[in-house]
């Protein structure tokens, strides 16, 4: 974990609630895909906790939805202002050894780790399958951002407005993989672990206060004992999870 | 050169810093951040006799100028935190441990006091008078002078260190909760505990927190803080920790003026790791820009 200050490059809308902001910082305790950051926002009391959507050098990329009042705040802030972050916090995803073809599966707002994660998994030489899951065709962000990476993006849609119609399990029957990485809501990731006979991880999130373990606020119960999702997670496997 | 160290019922401390229990676990998390040593005192997460899950989340909820948490207490348990935490935290902290401790009944309180208060570094026990008496139709032992003495006197049979009750602010007179703790032989009063607090998320027309209720803390309490450390070291003659929104070495100077032997901070690390750090650091410039030699000097000056 670091705190230090960043600058905001670029605060844009991506659909009418989803928003990209790239700040520049020192990104150096960053390690793994699926880590967050804690965000320190003027006149709010707690930090507001983002997971990293893409991180190179010192450029940092979020994309976060407009939920509330620290949200909001976020999208309000225009380029050049400076924000303390802690930065480097959570265990990320954790590249699964033996795992030949990778599958990605992103649900809304559970978008956003799976970029860098899709980066980290192209520069080993493997070519991973992306699902991006959404309610409707105007919610679809970033799908093009994965198809400029050269990966096989299958989108879906609840309303079937775009892709298939239904959730991301819809979209894995014609799917050959061998083991997934999961953001997105827990019905999604529930659905995921519980019909999918491959082994996978799932990136869980929870209100908290701190972000590095001290509060222990955001305790849950798995099969291993009580973790902390913001230090022990937000990445678990899924046999972990007590669905 | 200033001093900053200051006597608590016997305990040299270097410097009157403390973080708070239940915002600075064991140490652990904090230990690669800066050099713990340059703490006053560390009082670590509330103990109990069997190990805890603590409450169902959400457990935590912001609020203008704080939060409200409803962990409940979960902690690994006594024999764990014999074991294993506080051989971990003895390796990277030498200076005096605070062991707080919590329970549902009064054997629990006396189980915990007799073996913490036997482990090395373990200088000062810090008795939550906060919990629900389970014997006592649920009501918290700290509500009730009687029952908070009760606690204090069977705690300082058993107990091989100085006796600290740390109070809850959630009753109508706090003066009287700690002068029956100070007749009962409590070396010191900390205080205060969080104040029960709630929140509604308006949207999904539910509290925020899923047992509903928590206790609210941050800079927010402060003054209601200030103002019970004020009441309660006038009307008592054992030392007072203070505690409750502190985040600047110029709330530990407010805090000592008010009657404040050593002064805790508890919300401030969750937001800013670096805040007992910060706070140490800055101490020595305000004291010599306040004209201050001796931090000693200052507690309860005001009359």
């Amino acid at each position: 974990m670091k705190q230090s200050t960043f600058k905001i490059l670029s605060n844009k809308a991506l659909t009418s609630s989803v928003h990209e902001m790239t700040l520049s910082g020192d990104c150096s305790a960053i390690t793994a895909p699926g880590q967050f950051v804690n965000i320190s926002l003027p006149g709010l009391y707690l930090r507001r906790p983002i997971s990293v959507c893409d991180c190179e050098g010192t450029i940092l990329t979020l994309v976060y939805k407009v939920v509330g009042k620290g949200s909001a705040m976020m999208a309000s802030l225009p380029v050049g202002t400076e924000l303390d972050l802690l930065t480097g916090l959570g265990n990320g995803f954790a590249l699964e050894p033996d795992s030949r073809k990778p599958l990605l599966v992103g649900g809304g707002v559970g978008v956003p780790p799976m970029y860098k994660l899709c980066k980290c998994l192209l520069s080993k030489g493997l070519s991973p399958k992306l699902v991006l899951g959404f309610n409707t065709s105007s919610e679809i962000f970033y799908e093009d951002r994965f198809r400029e990476l050269g990966v096989e993006v299958t989108v879906t849609t609840a309303d079937g407005s775009r892709g298939i119609k239904g959730f991301v399990t819809d979209a894995l029957p014609g799917l050959d993989y061998d083991f997934f990485y999961a953001c997105g809501p827990v019905p999604m990731l529930r659905a995921l672990s519980l019909s999918s006979d491959r082994g996978g991880l799932v990136s869980l999130e929870e209100r908290m206060a701190c972000g590095f373990g001290a509060c222990v606020g955001c305790t849950h119960e798995m099969t291993s004992g009580p973790k902390r999702i913001c230090k022990d997670g937000p990445v678990f496997r899924k046999e972990e999870v007590i669905w | 050169m200033v001093d900053l160290s200051v006597n608590l019922a016997g305990v040299r401390l270097d410097n009157p810093v403390i973080p708070a229990s239940g915002t600075f676990g064991f140490g652990e998390e904090f230990k690669d951040l800066y050099d713990l040593d340059i703490l006053g005192a560390i009082s670590f997460k509330g103990t109990t006799v069997a190990p805890r899950l603590g409450n169902p989340v959400p457990r935590i909820a912001e609020c203008s100028s704080g939060l409200i948490n409803s962990v409940g207490l979960q902690n690994p348990g006594l024999d764990a935190v014999i074991a294993e935490q506080l051989p971990r935290m003895r390796s990277f902290f030498h200076k005096p441990i605070i062991a707080n401790i919590s329970g549902f009944a009064v054997e629990e309180f006396v189980t915990l006091a007799e073996r913490l208060s036997r482990e090395p570094q373990v200088e000062i026990i810090e008795v939550n008078v906060s919990c629900p008496n389970v014997h006592g139709g649920g009501m918290s032992f700290g509500t009730d002078p009687k029952s908070a003495a009760e606690v204090t006197r069977s705690v300082k049979q058993v107990s091989a260190r100085p006796v600290f009750v740390k109070l809850s602010p959630n009753v109508t007179d706090i003066v009287a909760v700690a002068k029956a703790c100070e007749e009962a032989g409590a070396d010191g009063i900390c205080l205060i505990n969080t104040l029960l607090g709630m929140r509604i998320d308006i949207a999904r027309r539910k509290p925020v927190i899923a047992n509903k209720m928590g206790g609210f803390s941050g800079p927010a309490v402060f003054p209601v803080a200030l103002r019970m450390v004020y009441q309660v070291s006038k009307a008592c003659s054992i030392p007072v920790m203070g505690c409750g929104g502190v985040a600047s070495a110029d709330d530990v100077i407010e805090m000592m003026m008010a009657g404040a032997t050593a002064v805790q901070v508890g919300a401030a690390n969750l937001v800013n790791p670096y805040a007992c750090k910060q706070i140490v650091e800055d101490l020595p410039k305000r004291m010599e820009s306040l004209g201050i030699e001796k931090l000693s000097d200052i507690i309860g000056i005001i009359e």
